[in-house]
């Protein structure tokens, strides 16, 4: 049984990584505090320093993977936040490094608790990205990243994402496969052209002064990006034949004879798995389509799995303010040019700093969908924002305690 | 002895070639070019956002060592990066080349130095990093239009700090970064001038005892944006360290020498009239205040020197 956190520490730690760039953040800290436990004893054979922030940590561990060593680094919301403009740095280096976040939302007001909208943030960066459901994914999906970002024909790192607290701090089953088996499946990463095996001196990431050789460059790194779902293909193939788990862009869950899907990211998928098999009781044809790989987004594999789709309820654990989710338009791009695409596409925004996702609103953003297709409710581009009468009185208590009035939305 | 003693010792290879964009008379390429001469070609350099950045456009570079160009405040966070990095591959997969043995080397501006980078070169220094980090301090955010930064000077013109009316130019005073880099207890901690450049071959060669963070800062002469005629770089360079304005010194695990003594003090107007930025204090009125506040803390500076060396 391992938490989020420490099946992404093993994950790393089976990858053989080289050097591990650490700075603490909640609930991030545990990946990296285990990482230095190991290094100091020598159970993991690498270099582990602690930075003084985010941002000179993606800096330095981007700098790390520049010069040929296997690098890693874990972040959280703020940290991801301070160290942005590193992100852009990393994966025009094309250094294929491997950074897990740990999902938390952006103060102001501070939390702890998980909201996607940090990492979403980070989808323009260049860097890929995996998102993992459960505390396997999590290991499994830091191995593949390594074999993935290291690839000659991709070279971009890799976030891969995990939901702080209900993944984080979430113990469960998880197979660890052994260093020797890790390494058949990757090898030590030995790239041509890092600083440490390059022939020749290079100068990496000159300044650019015309469009037309920045342009060059941006769409180089844009088509590499396009290209790693193929290559995803072939390595997740190879992985599943050695390790039996097999992974794809996405996961289809009892979505072969629905009429709705339900789609989703991350630890909530689970949640809604569970409500999706209450809702067929109910007499509901729904299923699940859980998105793994957000960058590069799998257009065709979604647009596939909602062939024969009527509704589609997008939750969004993540609010891009004055517009909304940011899985929404993502899928729309998806589905546009789709012969017979669903009728109806709405989207959910819920479960928010971490508030609880029930099996009413799940029934509700169920029931809005059918509404819509029935023609009983104008389907509108805007997301239905969760809260729940539970959610106004608790709020309402909360105030009156501090001896405040509040005057609801 | 020293290694460097005439203008017949200065290293005939050349690891900067002529011919880049950096602007007429830039200080900056004097400094690269003689630190490189020195430390070889053997060295990898680091560097930011800021004037130095333009010797390398794509597809062409003007620096014949490896050059790796990162974020404005990350320069150390890199040069630890590209270091840890090579140090893991030797120590764990026994890769023993001569890329491995890299010195690393971060060439940076005042801004990258002083205020936006001044975070992670601190962390790295703290850290013992052994690298190299050499600012060429221009005093103001010259890439850029010659903006105020942390390194600029008591009553210099920028183009945020204009001398308008009352305003006398920049009303704080300069960060003094040798001793900030002092107090963290680096190895090795020099200031140096292109116009005394014995000198400065002679600290970075003894730079290489030092296993740690090597920290120079050396007075940049920027025509640009201190308005200055370019063929007068080296002139105003010496009239730097004459007039006591930059003393050129080092501190080995925190113990000062001073490299060079002026016996005697120049004005320091014979410095400040030959820069555009100090012209209001003598156009179109003499600014006797302000000039004597410049030369006082001048002759304060070079008092403690004299009582702590004849006293040490």
């Amino acid at each position: 049984m391992l938490t989020g956190n420490a099946a992404a520490a093993w994950g790393a730690r089976v990858s053989d990584i080289d050097y591990v760039a650490a700075y603490p953040i909640t609930p991030q800290s545990e990946i990296v505090e285990l990482l230095s436990k190991w290094v100091a004893s020598g159970e993991l054979k690498a270099k582990f320093v602690e930075y003084e922030s985010e941002h000179s940590m993606i800096a330095g561990a981007g700098a790390a993977s520049l010069a040929g060593a296997r690098a890693f680094t874990a972040t959280s919301s703020q940290g991801l936040a301070y160290g942005f403009e590193n992100l852009f740095a990393v994966s025009g280096w094309r250094a294929p490094m491997v950074m897990v976040n740990v999902s938390r939302g952006l103060g102001m007001p501070m939390t702890l608790q998980v909201d996607n909208t940090d990492v979403f943030s980070a989808r323009d960066t260049g860097w890929l990205q995996l998102h993992a459901e459960t505390c396997q994914e999590i290991l499994d999906f830091i191995i593949l990243a390594y074999r993935w970002g290291e690839d000659e024909r991709i070279l971009l790192p890799v976030i891969v994402n995990m939901d702080g607290f209900f993944l984080s701090f979430t113990r469960e089953p998880v197979y660890i496969p052994s260093q020797e088996e890790v390494a058949d499946f990757l090898p030590p990463y030995e790239p041509p052209h890092g600083i440490a095996f390059s022939p020749e001196e290079l100068a990496y990431a000159p300044t650019i002064i015309l469009g037309h050789s920045y342009s060059y460059f941006r769409y180089q790194m844009h088509l590499a990006a396009l290209k790693a779902k193929e290559v995803f293909y072939e390595i997740a193939r190879e992985f599943g034949e050695r390790f039996g788990r097999y992974y794809g862009p996405i996961e289809k869950y009892m979505l072969d004879d629905a009429d709705i899907a339900i789609v989703s990211m991350n630890s909530f998928t689970s949640i809604l798995k569970g409500a999706v098999k209450r809702l067929r009781e109910e007499g509901y044809r729904v299923g699940v389509l859980k998105i793994n790989m957000f960058r590069p987004f799998p257009n065709e594999e979604v647009a596939d799995a909602l062939s024969g789709v009527e509704g589609v309820a997008v939750f969004d654990l993540n609010l891009s303010t004055g517009a909304g989710g940011i899985i929404y338009p993502e899928l729309l791009r998806s589905i546009y040019h789709m012969e017979s695409r669903p009728r109806v596409v709405l989207d959910f925004v819920g479960g928010l700093g971490g508030k609880e996702l029930t099996y009413g609103e799940i029934r509700f953003m169920v029931r809005k969908v059918v509404e819509a297709m029935r023609g009983e409710a104008e389907p509108t581009p805007y997301p239905y924002l969760l809260f729940t009468e539970e959610d106004v009185q608790r709020l309402a208590a909360d105030m009156e305690i501090a001896g405040k009035k509040w005057g609801g939305f | 002895m020293s290694r460097y003693r005439g203008v017949r010792d200065i290293p005939d290879e050349e690891y900067v070639a002529p011919g880049s964009a950096l602007c007429a008379g830039c200080a900056a390429e004097i400094i690269a070019r003689h630190m490189l001469k020195v430390l070889g070609r053997d060295t990898i350099m680091v560097n930011v956002p800021g004037c130095y950045a333009i010797s390398t456009l794509f597809p062409y570079t003007a620096v014949k060592v490896p050059f790796v160009f990162g974020v404005f405040g990350g320069g150390a966070a890199v040069a630890q990066g590209i270091r840890d990095g090579l140090d893991i591959l030797r120590e764990k997969r026994g890769i023993n080349n001569e890329r491995v043995n890299y010195k690393v080397v971060v060439y940076v501006g005042d801004g990258a130095a002083y205020d936006i980078g001044f975070q992670s070169t601190s962390a790295a220094i703290h850290r013992g990093l052994d690298f190299y980090f050499v600012c060429y301090d221009n005093e103001a955010y010259g890439n850029t239009g010659f903006q105020l930064s942390g390194a600029t000077p008591y009553a210099s013109r920028t183009s945020t700090s204009e001398p308008v009316g009352d305003s006398i130019g920049n009303e704080y005073r300069k960060k003094d970064i040798f001793e900030i880099w002092r107090a963290h207890g680096a190895p090795y901690v020099a200031t140096i001038s292109v116009s005394h450049i014995t000198d400065m071959l002679n600290k970075f060669e003894k730079a290489k005892e030092f296993r740690g963070p090597k920290l120079f800062v050396a007075l940049s002469i920027c025509p640009t944006g201190w308005g200055a005629s370019e063929e007068e770089t080296i002139r105003i360079a010496r009239l730097a360290v004459e007039t006591g304005m930059w003393p050129l010194k080092e501190a080995v695990y925190g113990e000062v020498r001073h490299t060079f003594i002026p016996r005697r003090l120049k004005p320091v107007e014979e410095y400040l009239k030959t820069q555009r930025r100090f012209r209001h204090l003598f156009k179109p009125v003499r600014r006797e205040e302000e000039i004597r506040r410049i030369q006082e803390a001048v002759e304060e500076y070079w008092r403690r020197v004299r009582e702590s060396e004849a006293g040490g």
